[in-house]
């Protein structure tokens, strides 16, 4: 059996978050029949609690584009939709999304996916989003609701942009909600909620901190970015979340009390030589074979900010159950990509310092103009401000023909390289 | 004064790169100061009666880009190139402050990286209202407004009071009423005022005291009517997309020397954002801010709220332009104009309106290709169409 085709390794809670995934899958495709309204909407800004609040069910368009690119489906689907006339120069998640509603709708895991019935345009951090749902609108006769949050253009949430968000919560998403699930707002069955949500964000707190042991029992990149998974997606304010965490912080402090690494796809990583953080969000089409790259080297993310797209929880917020408008708006506001240049630099800093790592990649997407316009500042900045090695790579999100492993891997190799120098250089000095 | 002596007056402004006009306006009086702003929409007026200088920077492809290009990756487009290739050359020291509107991510982006490499100059980025109630949207974006108004004040060290505000709203209505006469000029009688020309006057008036591009407008204006050229046989067609990376003058030339006439067009946007008149209020700057949430145009930047407005955009404006066909001319690797494309031109084509569409950079070169294609887009029209 060739190494591509061996069954990567799985942690346990991989396989249970895998189950939650397929049963909100099942569900979904069951929701024409048990009449449970369906709402589309966005991962930065997933206004989770509350659309569960009105009996709602969630679909996430950018993890069903993850999804389909992970299960080797993205290609056909951007395909079908450049033949439709979308450019080739645009965000692949929105055209492998749109591929896969022309193909029929069937969601990555073969389910299919029910129409909406409402679209929540949570418009956080990303231009494109706008277009998504103004496109997806096209594709369905149904209601679109916009909430506008305010970019830290300043580094901050402005006092009055958190009361504008407010504002168009009560009187723009909440009506919305009321009316396609034909419920009241119901304020305290959405505190519960929230409640639930922060005991979740405070355990995937501890994991993804974990990662200032040594050796870090998780990688806080190609590991993170399934311990944020139900957080970030369907799963934010319910008892099955509550649940996950709980089991993956057990799995990671068994991991941590015997001395143990991450598992990446090809085993353990049992001789941690290099501690990176990255930024950017990863490959999917090649998301195992990306992974294994690094893991081969020896080298584990210790710290990320892709796992910080659907919510900045490391430093310090938690939904608020004493606030909930205003702590969907928080929220909302503190997402990543919500957060202007100088920002990003100053986390990346906090990082590599805090995490104690070696060095910092960037993982440069094609597709996305919020993550990658301006990395290349990025990159020369944290270097300058932290005297340490930073390096740079390419790819895209679904798009396959983005990804060259050989160069990838060249990339890799030299950026190793240049870490070792530095520590040879440092020893001697 | 002359037709030839007011475009090449346009002209010498768009070629020079070092913004003489802007340095020669600074240099009349003691104190004063210059703020840029990105595409496509900014608030020209309080810029205005802030005492300062509004100069649209919008790129250029007139400059070989070696720091630029170190900025950004292969797949971003062209315009920030240039923008950090001129702010890299010195070419913008003389600017004050600097407004990135909410064009894109790119744009977004870029006033980030304003903050860290130039940290002595006001930034701001300028989040548009997007929402669909007009009194919500009106609330937050006065508040912007006055947030700028107080910030380009303490800059420049002069307070846009009430009745500054007020003045230079009425200011500028008279400079959107000039580019609408001049829009309403080319639309009537393309023959006289060939896009290439237009284009220039108002790229000139991105760099110059508002009053002097007024005064050079009417002038044209004066002159175009005094124009005897006849009409020629050629296609009318409308170019959209090309509202924040401006194509080169080379290719607006072309295509109408391809055999077409535009006769309407996305360029410099910015210019004539707002429909109508802002009214004269107590209250300027909520008057502006609720004439920007009811009476903006329709634009790729702007959350469409109207489901069925995508469809109909091309169709409501190629009929009100007499348009016998859309030109989709969209900046390489710009999302607003790419990812809006497919809606629009779906529309369009439903209502039987021709199309064609290409992609260009503000850098593009070779323009033969584009002759083909705008030519043969034109002569079917002419050949196959209701034209």
């Amino acid at each position: 059996m060739s190494d591509q085709n061996r069954a990567a390794q799985k942690d346990n809670s991989m396989v249970i978050q895998k189950e939650m995934i397929a049963a909100h899958y099942e569900r979904l495709e069951r929701a024409p029949e048990t009449k449970e309204p369906v709402v589309y909407t966005f991962v930065p800004g997933n206004l989770t609690e509350l659309i569960r609040s009105f009996g709602c069910l969630p679909v996430l368009p950018e993890i069903n584009a993850l999804q389909s690119g992970m299960r080797g489906k993205s290609r056909d689907y951007i395909a079908e939709a450049e033949k439709h006339g979308h450019s080739e120069d645009v965000c692949t998640y929105v055209k492998c999304d749109i591929g896969m509603v022309l193909a029929g709708n069937i969601g990555p895991t073969g389910t299919k996916l029910p129409k909406p019935d409402l679209l929540l345009l949570s418009y956080t951090g990303c231009y494109t989003f706008m277009k998504w749902f103004e496109l997806l609108r096209e594709q369905y006769d149904c209601p679109c609701v916009f909430l506008h949050v305010p970019y830290q253009g300043d580094g901050v949430i402005e006092p009055e942009h958190r009361e504008y968000m407010i504002k168009q919560l009560r009187d723009e998403v909440i009506p919305a909600l009321e009316k396609v699930s034909g419920r009241k707002y119901d304020e305290e069955a959405l505190r519960e909620r929230l409640q639930l949500s922060a005991e979740a964000e405070d355990d995937l707190v501890w994991v993804l901190q974990s990662a200032k042991n040594k050796p870090s029992p998780i990688d806080a990149y190609f590991g993170a970015v399934y311990y944020v998974g139900p957080i970030f997606s369907s799963f934010r304010g319910t008892e099955e979340g509550v649940a996950y965490y709980k089991a993956l912080r057990r799995e990671v402090q068994e991991r941590l009390d015997a001395g143990l690494g991450p598992v990446a796809p090809g085993g353990p990583v049992t001789d941690e030589k290099y501690r990176l953080v990255v930024e950017g969000p990863p490959n999917w089409t090649h998301f195992r074979e990306f992974w294994q790259m690094f893991a081969d080297e020896g080298a584990v993310v210790v710290a990320s900010t892709y796992s910080k797209v659907g919510g900045t929880y490391d430093f310090g917020f938690r939904h608020d159950p004493d606030d909930p408008l205003g702590t969907l708006g928080d929220y909302c506001g503190g997402c990543y990509t919500n957060i202007n240049l100088p920002g990003r630099i100053d986390m990346l800093c906090n990082y590599l310092k805090e995490y104690e790592a070696d060095g910092f990649l960037i993982n440069s997407v094609k597709s996305c103009n919020s993550f990658s316009a301006g990395q290349l500042m990025i990159l020369r900045e944290v270097e300058k401000r932290t005297g340490l090695p930073g390096g740079f790579i390419e790819s895209d999100l679904v798009d396959p023909r983005y990804f060259s492993a050989a160069n990838i891997k060249n990339r890799l190799e030299s950026y190793i390289q240049m870490v070792d120098a530095r520590r040879q250089r440092g020893a001697v000095a | 004064m002359k037709r030839s002596q007011i475009v090449d007056w346009a002209t010498a402004i768009y070629e020079d790169l070092d913004f003489s006009t802007v340095h020669a306006w600074l240099d009349e009086a003691p104190g004063r100061k210059a703020a840029a702003y990105l595409p496509v929409y900014a608030p020209r007026e309080i810029i205005h009666a802030c005492g300062m200088l509004p100069v649209g920077i919008h790129g250029t492809g007139g400059i070989e880009i070696i720091r630029g290009d170190a900025f950004y990756q292969s797949y971003i487009c062209h315009l920030p190139r240039s923008v950090v290739e001129l702010a890299q050359s010195g070419r913008l020291d003389m600017l004050s402050a600097v407004l990135f509107p909410s064009t894109c991510d790119v744009i977004r982006n870029l006033s980030g990286m304003w903050q860290v490499m130039y940290p002595d100059m006001y930034v701001r980025y300028l989040d548009l209202p997007q929402v669909a109630d007009p009194k919500l949207g009106a609330e937050f974006w006065k508040r912007e407004l006055n947030v700028v108004r107080r910030d380009l004040g303490e800059v420049s060290g002069i307070e846009a009071t009430e009745d500054r505000l007020r003045a230079s709203v009425a200011l500028y209505n008279e400079v959107r009423s000039v580019i609408r006469e001049l829009y309403t000029a080319r639309r009537e009688t393309p023959w006289r005022v060939p896009s290439e020309e237009l284009y220039l006057l108002l790229r000139a008036g991105e760099v110059v005291a508002p009053e002097f591009f007024m005064e050079q407008a009417r002038a044209y204006l004066g002159v175009i009517e005094q124009c005897d050229d006849r009409i020629k046989d050629r296609t009318r067609v409308l170019i959209a997309g090309a509202f924040c990376e401006q194509p080169p003058l080379g290719l607006i030339k072309t295509i109408e020397r391809a055999g077409c006439y535009i006769v309407d067009d996305d360029f410099l946007a910015g210019n004539r954002f707002m429909i109508g008149d802002v009214p004269d209020a107590e209250d300027p700057a909520a008057a502006m801010a609720e004439t920007f949430v009811t009476g903006a145009i329709k634009t790729s930047v702007l959350y469409e709220p109207d489901p069925a407005g995508k469809r109909n955009l091309m169709k409501t404006r190629a009929a009100a332009a007499g348009a016998d066909g859309v030109i989709f001319a969209a900046p390489s690797f710009c999302d607003p104009a790419l990812l809006d494309r497919p809606m629009l031109r779906e529309g369009a084509e439903a209502a039987g309106i021709p199309c064609i569409a290409f992609k260009y950079a503000e850098n593009s070169g070779q323009f033969q290709q584009f002759r083909e294609q705008a030519g043969t887009f034109a002569d079917s029209i002419k050949l196959w169409g209701d034209a």
